[in-house]
């Protein structure tokens, strides 16, 4: 019971916290690019897109660094047996993260908001970049750790202990390199799905009465047009990154599906349900039934040989069924249940892959709507394109789950089963009045969160800031 | 020095840095509705460390994750065993860290005094529990033979724990005020200038009493141990200083005191991480708790590099920030700012 308590309190608190990090992650980058075209082009507007874009991300970052902070002191409540046993090698890539990228995230996106009318424009440019740099680097340091738990290299085993030998097999872990690469492009795929929604909400708002001119007075109906051309750029900037990310992350994860298929078969077996040995292989779109005590579910709108092609990147591959990897585990191992939870992986798999197709078909139809620099007037693809928000957070969500649910009953593939690393001294009351404190803290911020980057995302972009001679540097963003 | 020593006096060093940084940002969120009489002067008092107190807070992840990844026994030890007081220290923690970011973000008295409350509270809450862990740490605290905590959250709460984390927040008070001081001008100054005068001399006897328990709780003998006589040194410096309205001395002699209250811990404890109260065979030593010496030795090729980076690009940030701030460019724009 405390085990499964703390098992869904580590998936409750990670998936909460990684809505916040790929909008971090990808709107650092985004708030760089637009500051970037304000700095090269010096016209205002980019100057206001920059600052209204980087509003959000402030917002977003303090929700981010307090939910993160829970993260990394659950492996220590919660599952101190397994820091105990991997701290060799798992913990040095969290402290490698606080010292090498927390400190410049933090630092520098102090030094943005402060520093307005401190720093020269291109040294105050420079620190946004940083921000995105930490950004970025932190999620190479915790992607590292993570990869190291579902496949495990560089370490010796002295005395029943892993102990790290070869840091630079860590870094090199080929899960490591394209887990990483496909959490970087989700981040981009997520952040520019928001600039999109948001530039979408204030373009069907700046559309309407004025765009006709039938009821609105000239200064406002030019206060409108000024509106739409503000975010008809934002729009299109978020198009172009959103239109390559998403395509490519596609085929980074079918890629990730190929080695986790190398190393954790029962993942992307569970992942298609696939009990028995098949070869070719076909994919499912979607079942009726399934989970760990119905091996025989009916399976609809099969595509012949893409399961093969998923998971071994050949028209023809095997995939080891689920059933015969169980025994072969078993022989290994010792007797156990090997198999993760069916049900999880196959569903999880498939909302992952149907949202970012979502996804890429909207971000196609928005390039259309965008051409040769038109402001988008398809009321249904503007209010479409505000929904779609949510898409890219299911996206991530199942994501996770299919790769760590996946991985089960293994905390670490193959060394050390979840049951093992949960921590002896905290109880069960324990672990219930931490859900219950994290819960109400959790609930509270997620909607705080929400009005104000609402309240925020909805609001009349600001006028650029006055300056009262021409030298004068645009004021600080202050508390 | 062995690599095991390296690391725990490395791990003393960041849980001083913070306590010396976030310290006075604590002193800031204890003090901006005392110092603040209206609105732009509690803008003011927030703004001083507005672009600092988010990288300052770093210093604690990093030492968590520094115990983590060089002494995983005691992490998982001491982790796992305060569960609930950690519990209560990550809600502070996230109340705090939020309100200083969405304080202004609404234009509504409502809306700033609830975020206030939670500063005020969070600010004093945090090195509350975290000078109660260190002193428990060093206090003893039931733990058996395989390293695993066996006392309740009830037995965290022990006499020299609790007067070392009041050590901590009173410190942090005396330290905040004459941040404050050395960075505003005007009333927002004067009544922080007079604040310190008030909380110094307290603040003094309380570190004495401290230095005095620390001592004779550690059991070390009758021999005097430097880091303590200069931690009473500095803050009744610190208590002359104020009185004289030498701000940036005043200040420089808090985060002496700040700095060698927590070092006395640390080296009373040395080399012990974690005394055990069932019996001293199960302390936890470095030696029990420490990773494998080549990951130690990459962390030390990482910390090398890294850490001189972090302290030159840090320094910088204080400079850029370095100018006083003014109630009065607060009284100008009154709504949210951005």
């Amino acid at each position: 019971m405390t085990l499964d308590l703390a098992r869904w309190q580590f998936a409750l608190t990670s998936i909460n916290h990684f809505f916040f990090v790929p909008v971090t992650i990808g709107l650092a980058f985004l708030t760089a690019l637009l500051q970037t075209t304000w700095h090269r082009n010096g016209r205002p507007e980019f100057l206001r897109l920059t600052r209204f874009f980087g509003t959000l991300l402030v917002i977003n970052v303090a929700v981010g660094v307090v939910t993160g902070l829970v993260q990394e002191f659950e492996f220590g409540m919660n599952w101190s047996d397994y820091s105990r046993l991997v701290g060799d090698i798992f913990g040095a890539p969290l402290a490698m993260e606080g010292l090498i990228a927390f400190f410049l995230e933090s630092t520098f996106l102090g030094l943005w908001i402060f520093g307005w009318d401190k720093l020269s424009p291109r040294v105050h440019l420079l620190t946004i970049w940083l921000v995105a740099l930490g950004t970025v680097l932190s999620a190479a340091f915790i992607m590292a750790a993570n990869s190291w738990m579902q496949h495990p290299v560089g370490y010796t085993m002295v005395g029943g202990k892993p102990r790290l030998d070869d840091i630079w097999a860590v870094l090199t872990n080929p899960v490591f390199l394209w887990g990483y690469l496909h959490v970087i492009l989700a981040a981009l795929v997520t952040a520019s799905s928001v600039m999109l929604a948001v530039s979408a909400w204030q373009l069907r708002k700046a559309g309407g009465a004025g765009a006709d001119g039938k009821t609105a007075s000239d200064a406002e109906g030019a206060t409108r047009r000024e509106h739409r051309e503000i975010f008809t750029f934002s729009m299109r900037l978020s198009l172009i990154v959103l239109v390559p990310a998403v395509i490519l992350a596609l085929f980074v994860g079918s890629e990730l599906g190929v080695i986790e298929a190398r190393y954790q078969p029962m993942k992307i077996a569970a992942a298609e349900a696939q009990w028995t040995t098949c070869q070719p292989c076909s994919f499912s779109l979607f079942q009726i039934g399934g989970g760990n005590d119905d091996h025989t579910p009916t399976q609809l709108i099969e595509i012949p040989h893409l399961l093969s092609l998923l998971a071994t990147n050949s028209w023809n591959g095997k995939v080891i069924g689920l059933s015969p990897l169980q025994a072969r585990y078993a022989r290994k191992y010792g007797p156990g249940d090997y198999v993760p939870n069916v049900f999880i992986q196959y569903w999880s798999m498939r909302v992952m892959a149907y949202a970012a197709g979502l996804v890429f078909l909207l971000s196609l139809w928005g390039l259309w709507q965008t051409r040769r620099r038109k402001v988008a007037v398809s009321r249904s693809f503007l209010l479409l394109a505000t929904w779609a928000v949510i898409l890219p957070f299911l996206m991530n969500t199942a994501g996770w789950l299919l790769t760590e649910s996946g991985r089960q009953p293994w905390i670490v593939q193959g060394l050390l089963l979840t049951g093992s690393g949960v921590s002896p001294s905290v109880t069960f009351t324990d672990v219930v009045i931490s859900m219950v404190v994290f819960g109400l803290l959790y609930t509270a911020l997620g909607v705080i969160d929400a009005v104000l980057v609402i309240r925020y995302a909805r609001r009349e972009i600001p006028p650029a800031p006055v300056q009262d001679h021409a030298e004068a540097r645009v004021p600080s963003m202050l508390y | 020095m062995t690599l095991v020593e390296f690391w725990f006096l490395l791990i003393a060093v960041v849980w001083t840095g913070f306590f010396v940084l976030e310290g006075f940002d604590f002193g800031v969120g204890m003090l901006h509705g005392v110092l603040g009489r209206d609105e732009a002067g509690r803008r003011t008092v927030i703004n001083t460390i507005g672009p600092l107190w988010d990288g300052n807070e770093v210093w604690l992840i990093v030492a968590g994750a520094a115990m983590f990844a060089a002494f995983p026994g005691w992490y998982a030890t001491m982790f796992s065993g305060f569960y609930l007081a950690l519990v209560l220290l990550l809600g502070a923690l996230m109340a705090r860290g939020i309100s200083f970011e969405y304080r202004g973000k609404r234009d509504s008295d409502t809306w700033r005094r609830t975020w206030s409350g939670l500063m005020t509270g969070g600010s004093l809450l945090v090195p509350l529990l975290i000078g109660v862990a260190l002193g428990d740490l060093l206090q003893g605290l039931p733990v058996n033979s395989h390293q695993e905590y066996t006392g309740s959250f009830w037995t965290l709460l022990q006499p020299y724990g609790i007067y070392a984390g009041l050590t901590f927040v009173v410190i942090c008070v005396t330290h905040g005020a004459t941040f404050i001081a050395l960075k505003t001008t005007g009333d927002v100054r004067d009544r922080a200038a007079r604040l310190a005068r008030m909380s110094a001399p307290v603040t003094a006897l309380v570190v004495l009493g401290f230095a005095l328990w620390t001592h004779a709780i550690a059991g070390k003998g009758l021999l005097i141990n430097p880091v303590e006589i200069i931690a009473v040194i500095a803050i009744i410096a610190s208590a002359w200083l104020v009185f004289d309205g030498l701000e940036g001395w005043a200040f420089a002699a808090t985060t002496i005191a700040m700095a060698t209250a927590v070092l006395a811990i640390f080296s009373e404890l040395y080399p012990r991480v974690m005394v055990s109260s069932t019996g001293h065979a199960y302390n936890l030593t470095i030696h029990n708790t420490a990773s494998g010496s080549y990951a130690l030795k990459v962390m030390t090729v990482v910390v090398a590099i890294f850490l001189p980076v972090v302290l030159a690009y840090t320094a910088w940030t204080y400079y850029v920030f370095r100018r006083r701030l003014s109630d009065k460019d607060f009284r100008v724009q009154q709504t949210a700012p951005h």
